[in-house]
């Protein structure tokens, strides 16, 4: 052992750090910096290295789910059941790490532990519970949730699924489209219109007249796989229904949770972006100098650090506000259209600073800038959070 | 059998190491972590008791170090040690490596473990050492730079990196084993784990409590002195050999790793 004292403090322990600029390092519990770390050098080590070839072919193994599972982070904010019952902090810092390797990653575990999870938990009864939410939280079954269709996206209310009574029985038919983890889910939560309003059922793998097809040719979030959900009268039984959702609340409330881990992800991008542009711009040299020492340069960076320290601040403090019990949807719009759109403009801004390097896979920049497109657009459009906050704010809703 | 492992908490790798010219010694502020080395140690003895070739009562890690040491325990039961123990006492502020291993083998005599293990360095001092100096205190068979440890007939089997190769090593329990990185790919703790960890009994100890001789630790205890601290000699510019793809070239280089030793 050597000493206990600190040292004189000196003005270059002092300098701010270029990857926490802001010191939020020092906003966490030792218990959350361990989860963040842990998730951080799992995704640094066992899936970066694979994730542009990943994305170039256009797939996720299966493997990933089992070993995020391994790790606990599917589901890791809920309680009982297998999951851990980690702080909205917590998931949001795991959140953030997994989009920094790739929003494919982070994808898969807001579909998993946020939508499918969460709605069995949340609205599910105690058998579905029981079947279903310790597999999935080991990662020994993947979940789906098929709420979007081709004529329903902004608008689910039109849904045209229909479940309709035969005796005890229910028969679904009808198409769900663009289903993050649709062909690799054991378990689908499919959201249809019945008598009595919008219920969510639970359809597993293999149910006759229950197939799905993959939606090929993104060039958005390659490394997650996106489905429709095909439903030619599917015959569930009584029990496959969730009992305790009825109406657009149901799938809602799932939205507004995966949309709380965007706001903590999309940081987890754009510090990618910020920190390769950042690392390029002192190595990179032009007309005899580091082309940061360019006051063009410069600007950018600054722009990007501000960027990513605001954003990181904002989805802390929604955190802390959902750890309180007093997060409300309209916050969580709120940090989901501020922090895409400003990922999106660290993304492109970073893709500038490499230059032509910044259009290959070489580099994560231009993978976290097309990722974006379709975080900006699912899980509520930009468009639509600001209606929601135009709503919230004027008492005027603008929808239709 | 109880194995305790011997875990330190380190500064982070990530942070640029600096020596304080008023103390002599490491500046130690700044992020820390558990020195990734005794990760190693710890994914060994939960090997030996996932192995099934022994059974394995518990496995205890124990530290000592100032107070935020307890995050190095934290992390040692979330990667799966039982529970913990924390020797913390101003007294020991100071001390060099035999200081430091006479006051963890005073602590490991109150635990009479079976197997001690511990990383084969540390990520800051550097001496490769702890693990000789608590042996000769314990009067156990020491091995360092262990890669490989099987367990037969209540005895260890050991592989050692050598120069050339590897020897492999009977020894009698108990012994004091301290790993190279070699051995093993430390586990990730899951979430669960790390969120249990605080739940896992932890005992802080001062220096009286395990009877420690007081004028034997500390910056007094210590019989190194550091006399002066000078930054090292600037590295040499390397030897450019240009290459003209010819035989001469070629024959250029080989005797140059040969003056150097450097072909087998
Ligand atoms: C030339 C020199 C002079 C030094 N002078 C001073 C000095 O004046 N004052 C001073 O305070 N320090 C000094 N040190 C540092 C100090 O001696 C060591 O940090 C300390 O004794 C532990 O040795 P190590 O970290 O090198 O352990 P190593 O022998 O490299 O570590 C091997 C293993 O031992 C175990 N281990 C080591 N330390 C602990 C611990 N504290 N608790 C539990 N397990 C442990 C771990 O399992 C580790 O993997 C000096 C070091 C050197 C090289
Ligand atoms: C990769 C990917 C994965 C997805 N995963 C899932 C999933 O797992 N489950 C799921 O259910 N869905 C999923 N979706 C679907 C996603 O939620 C929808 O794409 C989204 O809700 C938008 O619907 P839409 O694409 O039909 O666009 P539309 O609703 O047709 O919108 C088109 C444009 O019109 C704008 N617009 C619509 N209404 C208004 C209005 N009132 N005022 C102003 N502008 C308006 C929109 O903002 C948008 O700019 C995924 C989508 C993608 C791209």
């Amino acid at each position: 052992m050597t000493t206990t004292e600190q040292p004189p403090a000196d003005a270059r322990s002092h300098a701010p750090d270029p990857r926490d600029f802001l010191a939020l390092d020092s906003l966490l519990t030792d218990e959350e910096r361990m989860i963040r770390d842990n998730v951080r050098r799992f995704v640094r080590e066992q899936l970066l290295p694979q994730v542009p070839e990943w994305f170039e072919a256009g797939v996720l193994p299966r493997e990933v789910a089992s070993q995020l599972g391994a790790l606990g982070v599917l589901g890791m904010h809920l309680k009982g059941y297998g999951c851990a019952g980690a702080s909205a902090v917590a998931y949001g810092l795991a959140c953030l790490e997994l989009e920094a390797g790739d929003s494919g990653l982070r994808s898969l575990v807001s579909v998993q532990g946020s939508l499918a999870m969460f709605a069995i938990w949340r609205w599910g009864s105690e058998e579905q519970k029981q079947e279903w939410l310790p597999p999935l939280a080991r990662g020994e079954a993947v979940g789906c949730f098929g709420l979007t269709e081709p004529d329903a996206g902004s608008d689910p209310g039109s849904m045209r699924t229909r479940a309709r009574r035969d005796g005890s029985d229910w028969i679904l038919s009808g198409q769900k489209m663009w289903i993050t983890n649709g062909s690799t889910a054991d378990v689908a939560v499919v959201w249809a219109r019945a008598d009595d309003g919008i219920r969510g059922f639970l359809v597993p793998r293999g149910t006759p007249g229950f197939t799905t097809q993959d939606i090929h040719r993104k060039l958005s979030l390659r490394a997650s796989v996106t489905s429709e959900l095909l439903l030619d009268d599917v015959r569930l039984p009584a029990e496959a229904m969730l009992p305790e959702a009825r109406g657009l609340r149901g799938p809602l409330s799932c939205l507004s949770e995966a949309r709380y881990g965007i706001v903590w992800g999309a940081m987890g991008a754009a510090r990618s972006c910020y920190e390769a542009a950042l690392e390029y711009s002192t190595t990179r040299e032009q007309f005899g100098r580091p082309i940061g020492g360019f006051q063009l340069t410069q600007k950018k960076l600054a722009d990007m650090v501000v960027e990513v320290g605001r954003g990181t601040l904002l989805a802390h403090h929604l955190g802390r506000l959902k750890d309180e019990g007093r997060l409300t949807p309209e916050q969580v719009s709120f940090g989901k259209l501020a922090n895409v759109d400003a990922a999106l403009r660290v993304a492109r801004s970073a893709r500038t600073v490499l230059g032509a390097n910044g259009v290959t896979l070489e580099y994560p920049v231009i993978r976290h800038e097309n990722n974006l497109e379709s975080v900006l657009t699912y899980e509520g459009t930009a468009e639509v959070h600001s209606l929601v906050l135009g709503q919230a704010l004027t008492g005027i809703s603008a929808y239709r | 059998m109880k194995i305790c492992v011997l875990v330190k908490e380190v500064p982070d790798a990530a942070v640029e190491k600096r020596m304080d010219p008023s103390t002599k010694r490491l500046d130690r502020s700044g992020e820390k972590n558990l020195n990734p080395f005794d990760t190693h140690a710890i994914e060994a003895a939960m090997q030996i008791k996932e192995g099934g070739a022994v059974d394995v009562d518990e496995i205890v890690a124990v530290t000592m170090g100032p107070e935020s040491a307890v995050r190095a325990l934290h992390k040692a039961v979330s990667l799966g040690a039982d529970r913990s123990v924390h020797l913390t006492d101003p007294a020991l502020a100071g001390s060099d490596v035999c200081a430091t291993g006479y006051a963890l083998a005073q602590v490991l005599k109150a635990e009479s473990p079976d197997l001690v293990l511990l990383g084969q360095q540390s990520d800051d001092g550097e001496c490769y050492t702890v693990g000789a100096v608590v042996a000769d205190h314990l009067q156990m068979p020491s091995l360092t730079q262990v890669i490989k440890i099987d367990v037969q007939d209540g005895k260890l089997r050991c592989e050692r990196q050598a120069e050339y190769g590897y020897d492999t090593v009977e020894v009698e329990l108990p012994a004091v084993i301290s790993v190279g990185d070699a051995i093993n790919e430390p586990r990730y703790p899951s979430l669960k784990a790390i969120m249990g960890a605080k739940k896992k009994p932890l005992d802080t100890k001062s220096a009286a409590d395990v009877g420690i001789d007081p004028s034997r630790v500390g910056e007094q205890g210590s019989r190194t002195a550091v006399l002066a601290i000078n930054p090292p000699p600037a590295k040499e510019p390397g030897e450019i050999i240009e290459d003209e793809d010819t035989d001469e070239t070629v024959q250029k280089i080989v005797s140059w790793l040969e003056e150097r030793k450097l072909l087998a």
